[in-house]
């Protein structure tokens, strides 16, 4: 299937000027402020934060193959899930999407020329960047130990590792992600194309709109509390020492209000792909459109209002949790809103099971099953018995493994020949994306198994508990496997930069603006400015017989 | 913040100088760049907003204590500071004012006196920590209030640990207004040279503006750290 | 967002709102020498407020702003900020309740 050689006798392969050829250098992609080499920019930085998270990732799954703690001490374990927590979360879900696929095609689907500020932009990246160093050197001089939650009074008072460091770094890695956020917030309303109502717009704007809203509004919280904590560190102003009075559910209840908001910056920009993939792969118009837009940012809204179904067990207000128990009942609504739209679409569409598509169907399930375990959490009692077990471990994977890293995946495949203007190799990615799904299931759903049955997370030695090594043997299996799967995107997508097909403006026969423009684009995106005036996911008109199709906007 | 380029003087007709590519018009760069601050400004509410949430734990906790060492700071200094920003605030406008109707000369005063304010708040600031620092209210291994009253509840002392509370709060929360405030008087400095050079025309001043919407920000978080800060309980 | 206020000079109304922020700040002082008992704190942070939306009203021109888009991002803001501090506050209003 895939094939080596290029063909020389296509007049598109001679090249025409794009993004990726109108200036060589280093210098025109470190100072560039276009927003599609920012987004490859970011490609690689979080492809390489991504590589670090996992090689913990695979440092834990190891030491836990066997019950006794035999691979590494106690507080280098503790070191390595803190580390791996931190730099997925901060350094690779976050920023995924958005800065990615986000920043590439935000103004293209608006049918702008850029974003509305694209030197905070490029900022932004460098604020990435730097953060990223900073956490890089504190792994490489000790690390961090107090799991990626960095809990007072052990954070503040009692820890020995370089958590001042560590916060800083997120600190300034969070400021990235709210320039991101202001900049798409303004980008959307100001600078969509004429006739281009936010009722046309495809659901991926949606789903980024409202993402923009959460790391605007919940990522100066954690902002705060990281300063707080380092002052309390550096400075003894202890807002958190139970010594002086100060209360450590305080600092729970400001870092929980951004991070759980944080995991729906973490799938919300996933969901917006995979609506664009699904309408794409069913040829139709995606089911109860205004129901999936208004989701979205219904889920922004209510993702504010649960965080303390964290802190069930700490210690709160039995009333207090309760409220907060109904409430992420309620939060669970909007995406099962989503679940249910994205299957209504597929009813009577025209299936075509290309890699993109795979993803989305792994994501449907995998989602699926994360989301419904958070009811499972969300219930007071039973959250008693599996809060801090290897359940919430299982839930959360499958939310931000199965559903976000999917839909990652997912776009990243769809997008490519846009990206790139080369095509990647079908048969492969399906093959990895088969990999993906069998690896990620064996990893994760025996943990469900084990968490039910008592095993704690964080514990490196679970010795006392010798029957639950079957289940994490296979998981550790599992992630081998998983592993296999995502590496092979990353050669192939690679080896397709040089030797892939060159690829054609819509190859998918796509609905959308940035389908209306050369793959890869020119710098300014469009040749000339769109105007819109058909709504969005117009699948059967772009499927019509060519003699019935209203002529598209000219390129 | 703002995202004009230091391009020519010359005002054309048809291309403003300040008018960047990527957008259509200038209305629309003006649009883009006035709801970019205020976005940035609700961030900013949200900053500040987890430090008055840990406030408003510790000040219902511990009442009496959060009165007695409110009592030990200076409200006269803190009214006179808020004071000075209200007049900052009006100098900010009429900056604003002058710029969208090319008074030149008030346009550079005005700026020149919303930083000398700025400056002057600043001091008062430092004043109000010197003294702290002499009375050892600084929160750390030297932090002392012992046989301080509770006011309101005479034979009543308040607990220093809690007290020691209250002053990691307020250095925290004046701290980082002053942090804000000095970025401001950065802001403003550049605001000023633009001014001088002459850059701002009424049709163009948008950095004036948005620099101004900060300003007042800063302004409006110091009008409630006043009241939270020196006056929760007065009664003489 | 050049303002253009209906009246033909907008600094009537700026010293104005300038006058009444500094009378503002002297009856909060004022106020606070008086023994309201549970109300010096609603007075003080009233008039606080007062103040705050005269300067966001008028000093930061939303009064006369032609967007509904500038009041929604205030309003928003402040919606998440009661969010963080009333939730937080049903936590600690309620410990003691069991």
């Amino acid at each position: 299937m895939p094939t080596a050689t290029p063909q020389p006798t296509i007049p598109q392969t001679v090249e025409r000027e794009n993004y990726l050829n109108k200036e060589y250098g280093v210098w025109s992609w470190l100072l560039t402020t276009d927003h599609k080499r920012i987004a490859l920019l970011y490609l690689i930085s979080i492809t390489f934060f991504f590589f670090i998270g996992g090689f913990f990732a695979l440092l834990i799954r190891l030491e836990l193959l066997t019950p006794a703690g035999d691979l590494v001490q106690a507080d280098t374990y503790n070191k390595l899930f803190t580390m791996h927590g931190m730099v997925m979360v901060f350094f690779f879900l976050i920023p995924s999407i958005p800065a990615v696929l986000g920043n590439f095609l935000v103004p293209m689907m608006i049918g702008a020329k850029d974003l509305a500020f694209p030197r905070i932009n490029l900022l932004s990246w460098y604020l990435y960047v730097i953060g990223g160093v900073m956490m890089l050197h504190c792994m490489l001089t000790g690390g961090v130990d107090t799991g990626w939650t960095f809990y007072a009074p052990f954070s503040t008072n009692f820890s020995n590792t370089k958590i001042v460091e560590a916060g800083l770094a997120i600190f300034v890695a969070g400021f990235s992600s709210i320039l991101t956020g202001l900049n798409f917030v303004v980008t959307i309303h100001r600078m969509r194309a004429p006739g281009l109502t936010w009722s046309r717009l495809p659901l991926f704007i949606w789903a980024h709109y409202a993402t923009s809203i959460i790391q605007l509004l919940g990522t100066p919280v954690i902002a705060v509390t990281i300063v707080l904590v380092a002052a309390e560190r550096a400075l003894h102003l202890g807002i958190f020492d139970p010594k002086l009075g100060g209360d450590p559910l305080l600092f729970q209840h400001l870092f929980w209000f951004y991070s759980h908001p944080a995991v729906y910056i973490m799938i919300l920009p996933s969901m917006g792909v995979i609506t664009e993939i699904i309408a794409c792969f069913s040829r139709k118009r995606i089911f109860g459109y205004s129901f999936v837009a208004f989701s979205s940012i219904a889920i922004a809204v209510f993702g504010f209002l649960v965080w303390a179904h964290h802190m069930f067990v700490a210690g709160i207000s039995v009333y207090s949790a309760l409220v907060f128990s109904f409430l992420s009942y309620a939060v669970a609504v909007p995406s099962a809103i989503k679940v249910f739209n994205w299957t209504a679409t597929l009813y009577k569409g025209s299936i075509h099971y290309d890699a993109p598509m795979l993803y989305a169907f792994g994501f449907l399930g995998l989602f699926t099953m994360g989301g419904l375990t958070g009811l499972f959490l969300a219930a007071l009692g039973i959250d008693v018995h599996v809060t801090d077990t290897y359940f919430v471990v299982a839930h959360f994977h499958y939310i931000m493994v199965g559903g976000a890293l999917m839909g990652y995946l997912g776009g990243m495949h769809f997008w490519w020949p846009k990206i790139s203007g080369r095509l990647y190799p079908e048969g492969w990615a399906r093959l990895a994306a088969l990999i993906v799904f069998i690896g990620f299931n064996l990893t994760f759903f025996p943990q469900f198994l084990l968490g039910y049955m008592g095993m704690p997370r964080r514990y490196y030695d679970y010795s006392h508990m010798p029957e639950f090594q079957i289940l994490n043997v296979l998981s550790t299996a599992g992630a081998t496997v998983l592993g296999i799967g995502y590496l092979l995107p990353m050669i192939y997508f690679l080896w397709s930069m040089r030797y892939g097909k060159p690829a054609p403006d819509n190859p998918w026969n796509a609905a959308g603006l940035e389908w209306k423009t050369a793959s890869p684009p020119p710098t300014f995106n469009f040749d000339e400015d769109p105007v819109v005036t058909w709504e969005a996911y117009n699948y059967e008109e772009l499927d019509a017989p060519p003699h019935q199709q209203e002529v598209p906007v000219a390129r | 913040m703002p995202d004009s380029t230091l391009v020519g003087l010359h005002h054309e007709e048809e291309h403003h100088p300040e008018l960047l590519h990527h957008f259509a018009d200038a209305q629309q760069q003006r649009d883009a760049s006035s709801l970019g601050m205020w976005v940035f400004l609700a961030t900013e509410i949200m900053f500040f907003g987890g430090l008055f949430c840990a406030y408003l734990v510790y000040r219902r906790w511990y009442f009496g204590d959060f009165a007695a060492a409110s009592k030990s700071i200076n409200m006269a200094l803190g009214a006179t500071n808020t004071a000075v920003l209200i007049c900052s605030s009006l100098t900010v406008v009429l900056a604003v004012w002058a710029a969208q109707t090319a008074r030149r000369a008030l346009l550079i005063g005005s700026l020149a006196i919303t930083m000398l304010l700025g400056v002057t708040f600043l001091g008062i600031k430092g004043i109000e920590y010197k003294d702290k620092f002499v009375e050892h209210h600084v929160p750390g291994p030297s932090f002392s209030f012992e046989n301080e009253p509770i006011p309101g509840h005479p034979g009543q002392f308040a607990n220093p640990r809690h007290a020691q509370m209250f002053f990691s709060l307020y250095f925290v929360m004046t701290g980082l207004h002053a942090l804000h405030m000095i970025i401001g008087l950065g802001i403003f400095l550049w605001l000023f040279v633009m001014a001088w050079k002459g850059r701002f025309t009424p049709e163009w001043h948008t950095p004036v503006e948005i620099g101004g919407l900060y300003w007042h920000f800063v302004d409006i978080v110091w009008i409630y750290l006043f009241p939270l800060l020196y006056l929760i309980d007065r009664h003489p | 967002m050049s303002a253009h206020s209906s009246t033909t000079s907008p600094l009537k109304g700026y010293f104005a709102v300038f006058f009444a922020l500094l009378i503002g700040t002297g009856i909060t002082v004022y106020a606070a020498t008086l023994d309201l008992g549970r109300f010096n704190a609603a007075v003080a942070l009233g008039i606080a407020t007062v103040k705050a939306i005269l300067v966001t009203l008028f000093f930061m021109h939303v009064w006369h702003a032609s967007e509904k888009l500038t009041k929604l991002v205030v309003i928003a803001a402040l919606f998440f900020l009661l969010l963080l501090l009333g939730l937080t506050m049903s936590d600690y209003a309620t410990r003691l309740w069991s």
